[in-house]
């Protein structure tokens, strides 16, 4: 696709981070025009100076209720319609929610050239999330570890276990409670501080 | 115990009668499970709400009736079978259009004929030197702070198209909006008024209660289809939120209803501010001004939880007034039947014909006596309007 048949891509998101995730898929699947706005002061002129065919913008973001403004009858400018108004596509507004990103596309531009620019946005959000959420697990996991450590510490101490007994203390008995091996760590820490 | 349900939210002090009814265990006695998930935009809430991902939601009163005409989104149709709120939202101004505005007052600064005739001499001075029209901040465009201020500003004279600037903004953002000049004004709901004169940048001009008497705000919204596959549910639902709303009401109960709504997952902002909105004693000017309105926001009282189809009718009017949409009779008919009083009567036991003949005037303090049987009588009556020729 040419950069003159290049539909105008605005992306507004406050998360530089999957701005360029998304920035880049796009990139590379031949859409060239894309304008990256982190900035929500004066959104919609910032909008209609840019003069875009679609817009992107996550749901995390506030401003877009800025942007069903765009809708109204009395605004001098092109009228863009949203994604969801076609009502035949659930299944993409469904896809769309639930990878947190709203697609405004200008009156005009035809079904089929949406479709790869929403659906590589559906992937990039999903990818991005993914990301997110292994990063989360990852910080949590080394948390678990540290209270784990400690626990073992206590118990190795008051019962003069081994470590390795410790942690097989720990683990029968997360296991006998059905509970995480994290969660009694922390009972233990929290019951240990309490008798202090 | 009915399946989980998942009721969205936006932090504003008219998600009151909800975030108690669940917060405070009235919906779990009715044998509900609820989740809230807090939402940071009304386009949020409705698409959440129109595709499935909630079964229910705290909802601008106009986006529930716009939906289900299917007016400048997909539509779905919606059902209020219960209103979390009358009025709560107000006027407020920076301290140079203040200022600007008593320069010029002639009369009660209370009375919003006053202010909006003031505002309109504040406006044409402005033309007249070339200086740059004022901007006025509201929530949405299908919203009643859009319609209130363009109701007021309108009966002064002022064309809220032509002679100034009407921009969404995002509740949150009003009051930094207000501080660093990119607004002039806003109308917005609880807690933000009150935040903007706290900090100094603002001065509270009107309750919305001076502009009508009864503004239905927020209402607890379902899709219709939804509403018809669990009767039983939306009943417990509208009892729970009930409940609530009389707990509220209770000015004994009032400081621990703020507690639980100032929580940092609810609404999130100091219990005091909350507290001073339920009991309508607003500070409105930085000097330390207070106002007290028993009309300033009715979460429960004086029947301002049972839905009223005049109220819809009003707002449906609105939307004609300012272009949104056109009259039609069938359109009416529509934007009355999202309020459903019959179900929120089935729900509590009540006789509806109790209620009737007290409710239902909207009381506003310009134009004729609003008749739902005229709607194009009434809007004819109004100088300023987008009114489709």
């Amino acid at each position: 696709m040419g950069s003159e048949s290049s539909p105008k891509i605005v992306i507004v998101d406050e998360s530089p981070i999957r701005a360029a995730i998304l920035e880049e898929g796009l990139r590379e699947a031949g859409f060239t025009g894309v304008v990256h706005i982190s900035e929500m002061q004066n959104l919609l002129a910032r909008i209609y100076a840019l003069d875009p065919d679609v817009i992107l913008i996550d749901l995390e973001n506030p401003s877009r209720d800025v942007l069903e403004q765009m809708f109204q009858v009395s605004r001098a400018v092109r009228r863009p319609i949203a994604m969801f108004v076609d009502q035949s596509d659930a299944a993409s507004i469904q896809a769309s929610v639930d990878a947190g990103v709203s697609a405004y596309i200008v009156d005009g531009l035809k079904k089929e050239r949406i479709k790869p620019i929403l659906d590589l946005c559906i992937s990039r959000f999903n990818a991005f999330a993914k990301l997110q959420d292994e990063l989360d697990r990852a910080k949590s996991a080394l948390e678990d570890r540290k209270v784990i450590d400690r626990a073992k510490g206590i118990l190795m101490k008051l019962k003069g276990l081994t470590e390795d007994e410790a942690y097989v203390l720990l683990r029968s008995t997360a296991m006998r409670e059905k509970k995480k091996i994290g969660e009694i760590a922390q009972s233990i820490l929290t019951a240990s501080e309490l008798l202090k | 115990m009915t399946g989980p349900l998942r009721i969205g939210f936006i932090p504003l002090v008219d998600a009151a009668a909800l975030i108690v009814a669940v917060d405070k265990g009235f919906a779990a006695a009715e044998g509900l499970d609820v989740t809230l998930v807090r939402e940071v935009s009304w386009s949020n809430v409705r698409d959440k709400l129109n595709i499935g991902l909630f079964d229910a939601a705290h909802l601008l009163a106009p986006v529930a009736i716009a939906s289900s005409l299917g007016l400048g989104h997909v539509k779905v149709p919606i059902v209020a079978s219960f209103n979390l709120g009358l009025n709560g939202n107000a006027i407020t101004v920076s301290p140079a259009l203040h200022a600007a505005i008593m320069a010029e007052i002639d009369g009660d600064p209370f009375d919003p004929m006053v202010t909006a005739l003031a505002l309109s001499r504040v406006v044409a001075a402005r033309r007249n030197s070339g200086t740059e029209p004022l901007t006025f901040g509201m929530t949405f465009p299908f919203s009643t702070h859009n319609y209130q201020l363009r109701f007021w500003m309108a009966a002064g004279g002022v064309d809220p198209d032509e002679d100034v600037h009407m921009v969404v903004l995002p509740p949150p953002y009003m009051v930094d909006s207000l501080a660093s000049g990119q607004v002039d004004a806003f109308c917005v709901g609880a807690p933000w008024n009150s935040v903007a004169v706290d900090l100094g940048v603002g001065h509270i001009l009107h309750f919305v209660s001076d502009i009508l008497v009864r503004a239905a705000e927020k209402v607890l919204a379902v899709r219709q289809n939804w509403s018809e596959k669990n009767p039983q549910v939306l009943a417990a639902l509208i009892r729970a939120a009930s409940r609530a709303a009389e707990f509220i009401e209770q000015p004994e109960n009032r400081a621990e209803a703020a507690r639980i709504l100032a929580r940092p997952e609810r609404i999130g902002v100091d219990a005091d501010v909350i507290l001073r909105t339920l009991d309508g004693r607003l500070k409105i000017s930085p000097d330390g001004t207070m106002r007290e309105s028993s009309r300033y926001l009715l979460v429960g009282r004086e029947g301002a939880s049972r839905p009223d189809p005049v109220q819809a009718a009003w707002l449906y009017a609105q939307m004609v007034r300012w272009g949104q949409a056109s009259v039609s009779p069938e359109a009416l008919k529509v934007a009355m039947a999202v309020f459903r009083p019959d179900l929120y009567d089935a729900a509590l036991g009540l006789n509806g014909d109790a209620h009737s003949g007290a409710l239902g005037s909207v009381g506003a303090f310009a134009g004729p006596a609003f008749d739902p049987a005229d709607v194009a009588g009434y809007l004819a009556s109004f100088d300023v309007s987008r009114r489709a020729p």
